[in-house]
Parts: C-alpha cells; sequence; structure tokens
C-alpha cells in the first residue's frame, strides 16, 4: 500500500464553478439515479482540476454533500486512489515512470533530469513552484519506454538530454509537444516494419 | 509469419485514421443488423467455436462466459462491463485499440451487449490513458450521431448506451470485482466470489466483464466465422494476440500476431532482436509482471501461448513481453517488481498487504547482497504464504514473480549473499523480531 497523507495547509471552503457544475451534473447522469455514488472518482477529478491539480479537503465535504453521501466515504476513495494529489503539485505535474521495463532502458536518467530541473526530492514544489515530479507505478506505455507524463499528455522514447529540453520548456511555462521523441510513429517497431505494410504504403 | 488479410486490427499503428468513415472502410459497421438477427445463441455458440480466450490475463473461454448470463432479463437489468485498466507492467495493447481501433470496441460491445442482454455498458479506463479516453469519448459521440448506439442501435432493435469510467491509478481495479467496487464509488477492494458477477455484480446486477481486446475482436470473429478464427494458433489456444515486446531489444513494439508464434521468431522479427545480439539474453519475462520469468535456455524453442507457458511453470497473462539481457542486474529488476506489488497492494488481505513489502525488502537486500543465507529459504517461504491465501488473484500475481526468480536465478542469490545465518555470526539484526528464537539451539 502507499502511505498518502492530506497537505498540512488546507483553503477553508471549496465550491464548484460553473463549468465544473455542468461537468459534475453531465456525470451523475451517466448512472443510475440511485446510484449517484459511482460519480465520486470523476467529481474528484473534476474538483482537481479545478483546483490547481491538487485536492483539499473542503472539497472532499463539498463533493460529499454534492451526492448525498458520507464525507468518509470520499475521504476514503480519494486516500485510495493515487492519481488524486492531496497537496499541492504545480501547475506542471511531472510523473516518471521506474518499473522495471522502464527501468531497465534508463529510467533513472530521467530520474536524474527531474533532480536537477525540477527539485532534489520527489514532491517537493519546485523554486518558482510551478512544477514537481514524483515516481510513479508502470504507466502503461512500456514499449515505448522510458517515458514520462506531464498532466494528461504522454512523453516517449525519451533519454536524459531530451528530458532536460522538455523540462526547461514546462519551466518557461510552455507545454512542450507530446508523443514519441525519436520520430517513430506510435507503437510500430522503429525502421523494421514487417507487418501492414500495403496500408504504409498505400 | 500471420498473413496480413488475417490480422484484425488492420489501424494498430495510426496508417489510415480511427475516425468513422475510415474504420468503415476496414469493415467495422458493415453488416452489423445482419450478425444480431441470428440471435443471441449463434453468437454465443459461435464465439465457442472460435475458442476465444480472454485477453485479459486468465485467458478463460469468453463464450462460456457469456453464457452464465441469465437467459431472461428479470427484475434486475443486465450491465456489460469492459475492462480498460491496463496496468500490468510490460502491457500497451489495449490503448492502441482505444485510440486507434475505437470502433471495433464500440461494435464489439454492442454486439456483446445483444448477447448478455445488456442495456448499458461500462468501459473502465485507466485514469493515466486520458487523453486516449477521450479519443474513444469522441468515437463514441460519433456512433451516437450516426445511430450505431442509443435507441435501436445500428438498426437492430436493442437500446444501448456507452459510458466511460476513468480509474485513478490503482493496479487493483484491474481485477474484475474491485474494478466492479470502483464503479460503485468506492476503494478498489475485490469481492470474494462467489458470487459471481454473472448473476450478482455491478449494483448487486448480472455482469459480464471482458477486456478491450477480447470484445475488439468479436465482431471480425462473427464476419469471418469461428471456425476462421479457430483455424489460426493451436487447439484450445486459437487466434491472433497483440504481443507488447519491451525491454532490451532494439525495435520495442506492439504486434498483431498468431497464438503459439515461437518467442524466438517475435524477439528477432518482430522486435529487431536483442540489445548485444541473442546470446545476450538473460530471461524473458513472458506476460506481464506478474508472470514468472522464463531464463534464456528455454527461450529457443518457447512458444507462445496460454498453454505451452503454462507447462514452463509460467503464464501467457496480457502477453506483454519483457525482454531483460544480461546487462541488466536480474535481482534488481525483480526487487523493482516485487516494490511496483508492494505500492499496489490495496490492503485487504494481510498475507498479500504486509507480504508483498516483505518480499520488496528482502529482495533489495539480496540485490545489495546483505542477505544471509537463510534468507533465501525464508523468502520462497514467505510467497508460499501469500499466493492461494488471499481474497484475489494478486496474492499469486505478486509471489509468482519472486518464485520465478529463486526457480531459476537461486544460483546468483546465493553468490552474492553469502553472509552466514545469523546463529552462527550472534548479529544483532534488528528487524527480526524473533531474534531470540534463533539464539536458542533447535529452535
Amino acid at each position: 500500500m502507499s502511505l498518502r497523507k492530506p497537505a498540512k495547509d488546507q483553503p477553508e471552503t471549496f465550491e464548484f464553478n460553473s463549468s465544473s457544475l455542468d461537468a459534475a451534473k453531465t456525470i451523475v447522469s451517466k448512472y443510475p439515479s440511485d446510484k449517484q455514488q459511482s460519480a465520486v472518482m470523476a467529481l474528484l477529478y473534476i474538483a482537481q482540476k479545478q483546483n490547481n491539480n491538487w485536492i483539499p479537503l473542503a472539497a472532499m465535504k463539498y463533493i460529499a454533500k454534492f451526492l448525498e453521501m458520507p464525507y468518509i466515504k470520499v475521504y476514503e476513495v480519494a486516500t485510495f486512489y493515487t492519481m488524486y494529489n492531496l497537496s499541492p503539485v504545480g501547475n506542471y505535474f511531472v510523473q516518471v515512470c521506474t518499473t522495471t521495463p522502464c527501468m531497465i532502458r534508463g529510467a533513472n536518467k530521467l530520474v536524474e533530469a527531474c533532480k536537477e530541473k525540477i527539485s532534489e526530492n520527489e514532491s517537493e514544489l519546485s523554486s518558482d513552484k510551478s512544477c514537481s515530479w514524483m515516481e510513479v507505478e508502470c504507466l502503461g506505455a512500456c514499449v515505448n519506454a522510458p517515458m514520462m507524463q506531464i498532466n494528461d499528455d504522454y512523453y516517449e522514447d525519451l533519454d536524459k538530454e531530451k528530458t532536460l529540453v522538455i523540462l526547461d520548456q514546462i519551466l518557461e511555462g510552455k507545454t512542450p509537444k507530446p508523443g514519441s521523441y525519436r520520430g517513430r510513429i506510435n507503437n510500430e517497431p522503429e525502421n523494421n516494419r514487417k507487418t501492414l505494410l500495403d496500408l504504409k504504403n498505400a | 509469419m500471420l498473413k496480413d488479410k488475417d490480422r484484425i486490427f488492420q489501424n494498430l499503428y495510426n496508417d489510415m485514421g480511427s475516425d468513422i468513415s475510415s474504420s468503415q472502410k476496414r469493415g467495422d459497421w458493415v453488416n452489423t443488423k445482419e450478425l444480431t438477427d441470428k440471435g443471441r445463441d449463434w453468437i454465443i455458440n459461435e464465439i465457442k467455436s472460435s475458442q476465444l480466450r480472454g485477453r485479459g490475463g486468465a485467458g478463460f473461454p469468453t463464450g462460456l462466459k457469456w453464457s452464465f448470463a441469465p437467459k431472461e432479463i428479470g427484475s434486475r437489468p443486465h450491465y456489460l462491463v469492459i475492462n480498460g485498466d491496463e496496468s500490468e507492467p510490460g502491457t500497451c495493447k489495449d490503448r492502441d485499440i482505444l485510440r486507434f481501433e475505437p470502433h471495433k470496441l464500440i461494435e464489439g460491445c454492442l454486439i456483446a451487449s445483444y448477447a448478455v442482454q445488456a442495456h448499458v455498458c461500462y468501459i473502465y479506463i485507466r485514469g493515466e490513458y486520458f487523453v486516449d479516453g477521450q479519443k474513444l469519448q469522441a468515437a463514441i459521440d460519433e456512433a451516437y450521431e450516426k445511430k450505431l448506439i442509443g435507441k435501436n442501435a445500428a438498426g437492430t432493435g436493442w437500446d444501448l448506451d456507452i459510458y466511460i469510467h476513468y480509474g485513478a491509478g490503482a493496479y487493483i481495479c484491474g481485477e474484475e470485482t474491485a474494478l466492479l467496487e470502483s464503479i460503485e464509488g468506492k476503494k478498489g477492494q475485490p469481492r470474494l466470489k462467489p458470487p459471481f458477477p454473472a448473476l450478482i455484480g455491478l449494483y448487486g446486477c448480472p455482469t459480464i466483464i471482458n477486456n478491450v481486446e477480447t470484445i475488439a475482436v468479436v465482431p471480425t470473429i462473427l464476419r469471418r466465422g469461428g471456425e476462421w478464427f479457430a483455424s489460426l494458433g493451436r487447439e484450445k489456444n486459437t487466434g491472433t494476440k497483440i504481443f507488447c515486446i519491451s525491454g532490451n531489444v532494439n525495435n520495442p513494439c506492439n504486434v498483431e500476431e498468431e497464438m503459439n508464434i515461437p518467442l524466438k521468431e517475435l524477439i528477432e522479427v518482430h522486435a529487431g532482436g536483442v540489445i548485444g545480439g541473442w546470446d545476450n539474453l538473460q530471461a524473458v519475462i513472458p506476460g506481464g509482471s506478474s508472470m514468472p520469468l522464463i531464463p534464456k535456455e528455454k527461450c529457443e524453442t518457447l512458444t507462445m501461448d496460454f498453454d505451452s507457458l503454462m507447462a514452463e511453470k509460467s503464464g501467457l497473462g496480457t502477453a506483454g513481453i519483457v525482454v531483460i539481457n544480461k546487462d541488466q542486474d536480474i535481482i534488481k529488476c525483480m526487487a523493482r517488481i516485487a516494490r511496483f506489488y508492494k505500492h499496489e497492494s490495496c490492503g485487504q488481505c494481510t498475507p498479500c498487504r504486509e507480504g508483498s513489502g516483505w518480499m520488496w525488502r528482502m529482495l533489495e537486500r539480496m540485490a545489495k547482497g546483505e542477505a544471509t543465507k537463510d534468507e533465501i529459504d525464508m523468502l520462497g517461504d514467505v510467497t508460499n504464504q501469500i499466493a492461494g491465501h488471499t481474497i484475489c488473484a494478486f496474492g499469486e500475481g505478486s509471489s509468482w514473480p519472486v518464485q520465478g526468480l529463486l526457480r531459476h536465478f537461486k544460483k546468483e542469490i546465493e553468490d552474492r549473499n553469502n553472509l552466514s545465518p545469523i546463529h552462527e555470526k550472534k548479529n544483532n539484526i534488528p528487524y527480526l523480531v524473533d531474534q531470540h528464537l534463533l539464539d536458542k539451539k533447535n529452535a
């Protein structure tokens, strides 16, 4: 299990803004009318998006009232799933995959790059408070290893130099182009394609 | 090598685009109504005769699973749930289906929903695949617009709604009952079985749960016939499968191939060979991190299907092949996998919650050469205490890779960890709570 604690400094109140409210209502309508608790995961996600990438306790209380469910049930969900950030992570949240398939292709170099550019320790805000990084478990892009995720986007086929360039861009507030950084198309075997060739050349 | 015309996922590398018009050119949605008009029994029998086995890891026969759904809709509605919580290290096949072949999946959902009489289908996608999920959502919107799903979907007279439910980074939600708990808005902790989800599943209603790849191949099987699918591969291990080849190979890739293909062909032909040549190969994890590794000697002749890997005391799992060459420290690789399981244990059953961390700490010490000789047997003991003593298969999944390491690489561990047992050296090692027992003779 992973140990997860809420941040010490918590805002007093939290409320959905109007666009979040619309999104939340659409989500609730996906589930049977007496099963609105199902929407809790999506609503926590909406709260996280609205609140600069992290979920304060006040948001959990707000969602509990919104879905008419006990606060502790929301707290349970928010602390169980690792994608909910319980403390501030900055506008750019960098997650480096270091599970075995990435590890054997050099994911530790990506970690080094993050330590150099962002902060010495993981889950620690950079000096300008704009980003943070952490090691995560398998992100499911193993044939594109090593890779990392920044907010919603995947950055694949990396090495240390390429990572440093990407990190420089986010520290300047730009969003780099996602995808493979070795110029290959999706998951095809680079320069070694043996299948579905008619279609490629058609 | 499998002929291109027999490949189901023609757009695996996105040469043609994933929108509806290009999907229709590839044959999706062409005669869906004709297929459903042949009736539920025909669909289920055709899937049974194709001998399709679930692509999510366990390899359960799909036709049989569908036949478990109640024949008539009773007081409770039926649900179809698609498992797209792909988190097994080494596996990234469902992601390509979600983003490049979404209409195969959606059409499969319609046919499967019709076969098991579900009007609502939830597709559970891991939260990290948000961008790929958005692409699937766009395809779903497109299908609604063309009236391919919704009321009287594709003219079949069957009503179907499809919704996406995003996960939030929990590996355990790939376990089918944990996935249901997660859709219900709870912590993803697996349920005891029985009752099986086919009778009491989502919201207590009959629920059929299938992997993304399983459902996405269904329309093609029905169009070309179960016999065609069964003619590929070998008895009980039929059809095609997307293999993900990652790790120390020259061209890591996803490729769709016939079941029972030799492992060496996959690595040498499709993935461009092992880095440093075939002789530099150390071991292969054949089916995602849960499956015990296979040493090089056996890789020469190994064929990739459910039963032949079972005979090697491993398994096909999700067909995520991780190639490890001799430049890597095999103990360290397995220690990292043990850390993965320690992180992802849901904490419900004590053997798994405590044991997964225990295995990780021991393996980390063994990688550094700080363990004593007797700890190697203790590690084997711990794995046996976990496997089979937990609610879900996570217990087996976390202990099998360690057992595989002990089976094939015991000598490496012993060579590195040759410290004498504690009772000879009288070392005071504080992490052993039963230290006093070792100080006594015959304890």
